[in-house]
């Protein structure tokens, strides 16, 4: 499986759809057909000092080959943790997946042992994480960490590690790249260090990209920088990306589908058009309506949601977002209210979906 | 602002240049970072003055040298008419108990050894103005209150609370010697989106009530749009666009104020896919070795080789806006007084 075929390394350079690759041939049949990858059910719990938190709770999703999903939530919501989930990174104890399935290309991932799980990270899917300068080892040197991967995924010699190196730094847009490779860390700027890192994600030709707050940490200008280029290569080499935010511009910008999480669960999905014209969920229209817009008038309300998110060690019974939920009846405090579809590929946990869609506009 | 009040806060051809060293037994300067190169505003009483600009543009040390954490390498500061260089220490410890600040991580901005209770009443202690406990537990109650925090919280500690609450004990703490300048230094960056609109909107509540004046820094356009009546944009240590609010964000002219807003996505897929990318090129010079001329030059679509020769001067357009850019602007009619 480990092996690439000359033509495959040359190909950064042009258009080069995800079938190319031959992976998934030798499946069979149903895995061409299934999603890229599958989240199914997944619970990810913590064992803490004040008793067990469920960081992620039932959580299902999936990502086509090619396309570009977004899991938006805000801090502690769960989303980062079902990222290391998929890539098998869930320190145990004290996390642990208490169950669900993640199906890479038909595989379940829960089911590999390390051995199994190191072939396909890094190698199959790549990540790119918020800050650059921890995730870069300080005293390696770029090329060093850059050709790391590609000699042990892909069997590269130095010479020819090296060399795809340099053309990765290019394709990235990073000047001298021949230079840059016998920097350190230290030596970029923050963006730069960014480019690096989505230059060695890329390195090993991923089907997937999972991009936790890829951007967070960079200055407004470059981090369009950053995400056109993300996008752009991404679309061009055929790899699917899952973008992890709390930034609900960028996802409306790059997303072709949004998952919008709440204290561990996701509580709507869709896609993004139809999921920003009529958000169904109370706690996705509370994000919407809290956050101030450069395309709405400056001195247009902001509309905050009431109160906290809830202590993950003490949920409340039924729905997490009870109570802070303007909607909210007795129903929702008895029964986790499941998703549904409102519209065609479009789906919220809410009881009162279709009551707040009649009173908030469009 | 109105033109017959002194402001609050007059800021002068302030420069600040950090020292850059080297050698460790020998140690000598080398050189010097001008984090800040030649600024001058004025911030009018009751005004919400917001400054925005990327990491390292200087921004935070401007506020820094406005509350005396820092001292200028040159140029004034005047506090209420008065130059806060010349305070002794008397008057220093009165200033600063007219001057607060409100940080970006209250986490790291609050003492995790201390209780609510001590970490708001600590500022009445010093400045000696409630002097038994009971009558300082007192006001740190109503000051929670006005905070929109439960009165209960008294005795908590820091890492007990949410970062929401905590932002809102580091907004108490600054309020507790009733001052008449904040300076709110991303002072919601680090907060939950939910959880920023609450804080934007008690700064703006205790703005009106208490008749405050914010200096709001952030990176964030949007939340300095919505809180700021005047912004003023700076790049590599300078002021580049200057402007009320309304006009600098409806109308900007320096192309790196065009290029800061462009980055910005806003929450709507059709917008956005309709929308080009609309990059600016290239990354930020280090402020050691800054461009010559115009610092923003090599990124900049419009530049043409006088843009290399000569620094440019901020430009009135009228209306107190101004830009330092020769290029824009032209099209612009002085409105007529």
């Amino acid at each position: 499986m480990i092996t690439v075929s000359r033509s495959e390394t040359n190909g950064f350079s042009g258009p080069s759809p995800p079938e190319q690759t031959g992976r998934a041939g030798d499946q069979g049949e149903a895995s061409v057909l299934a999603a890229l990858l599958d989240i199914d059910g997944l619970v990810v719990e913590f064992a803490t000092g004040a008793g067990v938190v469920r960081a992620v709770n039932d959580v299902s999703f999936d990502v086509e080959r090619g396309e570009i999903v977004a899991v938006v939530g805000e801090s502690g919501s769960g989303k980062s943790v079902t990222a290391l989930a998929v890539l098998g990174l869930i320190d145990a104890p004290p996390g642990r997946v208490a169950s669900g399935a993640i199906r890479f290309d038909g595989e379940d991932l829960l089911t590999l042992d390390e051995d199994g799980i190191r072939h396909i990270r890094g190698r199959r899917i790549a990540m790119v994480f918020q800050e650059p300068m921890t995730s870069l080892n300080p005293v390696l040197s770029i090329g060093r960490q850059m050709t790391e991967a590609m000699r042990l995924h892909l069997g590269f010699g130095a010479q020819e590690a090296r060399a795809r190196a340099v053309e990765l730094l290019g394709l990235v847009g990073i000047s001298e790249p021949e230079r840059r490779l016998r920097q350190y860390p230290h030596h970029l700027s923050g963006g730069m260090r960014q480019r690096v890192m989505i230059a060695m994600a890329l390195s090993c030709k991923p089907e997937l990209v999972i991009a936790d707050e890829p951007t967070t940490a960079l200055d407004v200008t470059i981090q369009a920088q950053i995400l056109e280029l993300m996008r752009d290569l991404c679309r061009r080499l055929g790899v699917a990306l899952v973008i992890i935010t709390h930034n609900l511009g960028i996802v409306a910008r790059y997303a072709d589908r949004v998952n919008v999480m709440y204290a561990g669960r996701v509580v709507e999905k869709g896609d993004a058009r139809s999921l920003y014209r009529r958000p169904s969920h109370p706690y996705t229209v509370g994000l919407l309506n809290s956050v101030p817009r450069l395309d709405r008038p400056r001195d247009a309300a902001l509309d905050p949601i009431p109160g906290n998110p809830p202590d993950p060690v003490a949920l409340p019974s039924g729905c997490a977002f009870r109570p802070r939920c303007a909607f909210a009846t007795a129903r929702c405090g008895e029964s986790v209210p499941a998703l549904r579809a409102v519209e065609p590929a479009h789906l919220t946990a809410c009881f009162e979906a279709e009551r707040l869609r009649e009173e908030v506009p469009a | 602002m109105t033109a017959s009040a002194t402001p609050l806060v007059e800021v002068e051809d302030l420069r600040k240049h950090f020292p850059v060293t080297s050698g460790v037994v020998f140690e000598h300067v080398t050189g010097a970072v001008k984090a800040v190169d030649g600024v001058s505003v004025a911030i009018g009483r009751g005004e919400t003055f917001g400054l925005v600009g990327e990491s390292g543009c200087g921004k935070s040390t401007i506020g820094r040298c406005i509350l005396k954490l820092e001292t200028p390498t040159s140029g004034t500061i005047r506090f209420d008419g008065r130059d806060i260089a010349d305070f002794d220490r008397r008057e220093t410890l009165a200033f600063r108990r007219r001057v607060q600040a409100v940080f970006q991580d209250p986490f790291s901005s609050l003492n995790p050894r201390m209780t609510v209770e001590e970490i708001v009443g600590e500022p009445l202690l010093v400045h000696g103005q409630e002097t038994t406990r009971s009558a300082r537990l007192k006001r740190v109650r109503a000051l929670l209150d006005v905070c929109g925090l439960p009165a209960r919280l008294v005795d908590r500690y820091p890492h007990e609370m949410s970062g929401g609450q905590r932002q809102r004990v580091g907004i108490a703490r600054a309020l507790a010697l009733r001052p008449d300048f904040i300076l709110c230094d991303e002072a919601v960056s680090a907060l939950d989106v939910s959880i920023q609109a609450q804080i934007v909107r008690l700064l703006e509540d205790l703005r009106a009530e208490f008749g405050l004046t914010y200096l709001f820094i952030g990176h964030d356009l949007s939340v300095v749009r919505h809180i700021s009546h005047r912004v003023a944009v700076m790049y590599l240590g300078r002021i580049v666009e200057i402007a009320d609010c309304a006009t600098l964000f409806e109308r900007p002219q320096h192309p790196y104020t065009r290029a800061l807003l462009a980055a910005v996505p806003v929450p709507d897929p059709e917008v956005e896919r309709a929308r080009p990318a609309g990059l600016v090129k290239g990354e930020i010079p280090s402020p050691m070795t800054p461009p010559p001329g115009c610092v923003f030059h090599p990124r900049c679509p419009l530049a043409d080789e006088s843009c290399r020769r000569a620094e440019p001067a901020l430009r009135d357009l009228g209306g107190g806006h101004r830009v330092a850019c020769p290029k824009v602007g032209h099209d612009i009619a002085v409105p007529v007084p």
